[in-house]
């Protein structure tokens, strides 16, 4: 009888490989319930979850709060706009207040690095990191290399490019430690002013020109350009961003090899990506989508095991 | 911790052959009859009455082996963590004779789970339960067994194990096994 070595899932960095392979194993189970007719089961039923965003998100809490409704979980709602944390609560205080109505969960987004975390030390509730700011999003990083996996058989000594925005994605951040833990090998590519000014430590390769990478490659992860997150200029412009580093199916075709494509979403198509090889064959963008209830159903009844 | 041979592998087999033979007797050629086998023990009793059977009748009744962890009531209650095992179905439930395989029948819980579990697939027409062991007065609920191949009385303290060859043991076998201190 396994079980995970953690309460709260804060970040990939802090579970094991252990860890990692029994959330999968768990999630394939739970694949198979999210393919037949009823696609329902009872485990959660007397767990209630919060799901606390504090920063916009679609398709992550979709898919959370749809995991939580398929293991019969109660669930609440809260985003901070239109909430009291306009006018000057604490983070604690809205979780607190939060707790005081008997929940078991929380899964939170947060625009602070680390604030997961930092509740983790405060409160009895078992703790999901939706994303906290530039630091990491463990749920995306776990339902990327589920979908490498189910693509390609294992993840083990598979090559996969992170391309674009590495210096504020926190996909980045968590896919590098959950690729490196299952023995895959990474790199990152982008704009030398979009990569961490140390990331080498990390133990990744890094290149700037987007073709070597993608003919080393065997998976490609595709990241979005965080307008929102960027407070200066990075590159001349997004036209020439693209110009540079964006993903055609000319540039897929021209490859001596088969690629995997992913990303995480929101697409901007067009940018760094272009619609035909975002729709093209090499690319699992929707089946990441798919195995993300999956993921997030095998942590949420993971960590409810351990109470 | 003292472990008694109750059913030896001749015996095991001659019981097999008899709950085989119980189950032609209500179903004739199988033609609209299934077997579910329980995860994760159950499995292999359903693979040996289906192979059983198949040496009889000569075809392969449809066999399909159910886990019932994410339907179990003790979730979050119990001290051992539940892992979950694969649920292979690639038949309709709907209106089939569906006979759920276990090896041990004890508190009847796994059974409840299991006919929860098993109604995400369609509506059988009927449900029978057929097990190797029944271990007599330890039901929490009023679940009885359809086909049993032996009736045990035993204490709570004690528990029942069914060995199948190839999986860690060298011979078919069923034991009764009580802790002492030591």
């Amino acid at each position: 009888m396994q079980e995970l070595s953690v309460r709260h899932l804060l970040g990939i960095k802090e579970i094991t490989p252990q860890d990692i392979q029994l959330i999968f194993e768990t999630a394939d189970n739970f694949k198979d319930v999210l393919n037949r007719p009823i696609k329902k089961v009872p485990s959660l039923r007397d767990i209630t979850i919060a799901n606390v965003f504090f920063e916009n998100s679609t398709r992550t809490r979709l898919s959370f709060e749809l995991a939580e409704k398929r293991l019969s979980a109660d669930v609440i709602n809260f985003s901070s706009s239109g909430s009291s944390v306009k006018k000057g609560e604490t983070l604690l205080d809205t979780v607190n207040n939060i707790l005081a109505m008997k929940v078991d969960m929380i899964v939170m987004r947060h625009s602070s690095p680390g604030a997961p975390h930092f509740l983790s030390k405060h409160i009895p509730a078992n703790i999901v990191n939706a994303g906290d700011g530039t630091h990491e999003h463990p749920t995306q990083a776990l339902l990327d290399s589920f979908s490498i996996r189910e693509r390609l058989g294992e993840v083990a000594g598979k090559k996969v490019v992170i391309i674009g925005d590495i210096l504020h994605s926190r996909v980045a951040l968590s896919n590098i430690f959950a690729l490196q833990k299952q023995g895959a090998e990474v790199m990152v590519c982008g704009p030398m002013t979009l990569l961490p000014k140390y990331i080498q430590q990390l133990g990744v390769k890094v290149e700037t020109n987007v073709r070597k990478a993608l003919e080393w490659c065997d998976v490609a992860n595709v990241l979005r350009i965080q307008l929102e997150r960027q407070q200066m200029k990075y590159f001349p412009s997004l036209r020439e961003y693209t110009l540079y580093y964006g993903i055609d199916k000319k540039l897929l075709d021209s490859l001596n090899k088969e690629i995997v494509l992913m990303h995480p979403g929101p697409i901007n198509r067009g940018v760094e990506l272009s619609s035909d090889a975002a729709d093209s064959h090499h690319s699992i963008i929707l089946n990441q989508v798919e195995n993300g209830v999956a993921i997030r159903m095998a942590v949420l009844f993971l960590l409810a095991q351990k109470g | 911790m003292q472990k008694r041979l109750i059913v030896s592998h001749q015996l095991l087999e001659i019981m097999v052959m008899r709950l085989c033979h119980q189950l032609i007797e209500n179903h004739g050629d199988f033609s609209d009859s299934v077997i579910l086998g329980l995860q994760p023990r159950g499995k292999f009793v359903a693979q040996r009455i289906q192979s059983t059977l198949a040496s009889i009748l000569g075809k392969q009744v449809p066999t399909g082996l159910l886990d019932t962890t994410f339907h179990r009531d003790d979730f979050r209650r119990r001290d051992t963590p539940l892992t979950a095992n694969a649920t292979e179905i690639d038949f309709v439930v709907e209106d089939k004779k569906v006979i759920l395989v276990d090896d041990v029948l004890y508190t009847g819980r796994s059974v409840r789970a299991a006919l929860d579990a098993m109604i995400a697939y369609g509506r059988p027409a009927n449900v029978e339960l057929l097990v190797l062991v029944d271990r007599l007065y330890t039901r929490h609920l009023p679940i009885q067994p359809t086909y049993v191949g032996r009736k045990v009385n035993s204490l709570l303290s004690q528990r029942v194990l069914v060995e199948w060859k190839g999986q860690q043991a060298e011979e078919d076998a069923i034991w009764l096994i009580t802790k002492t201190d030591e």
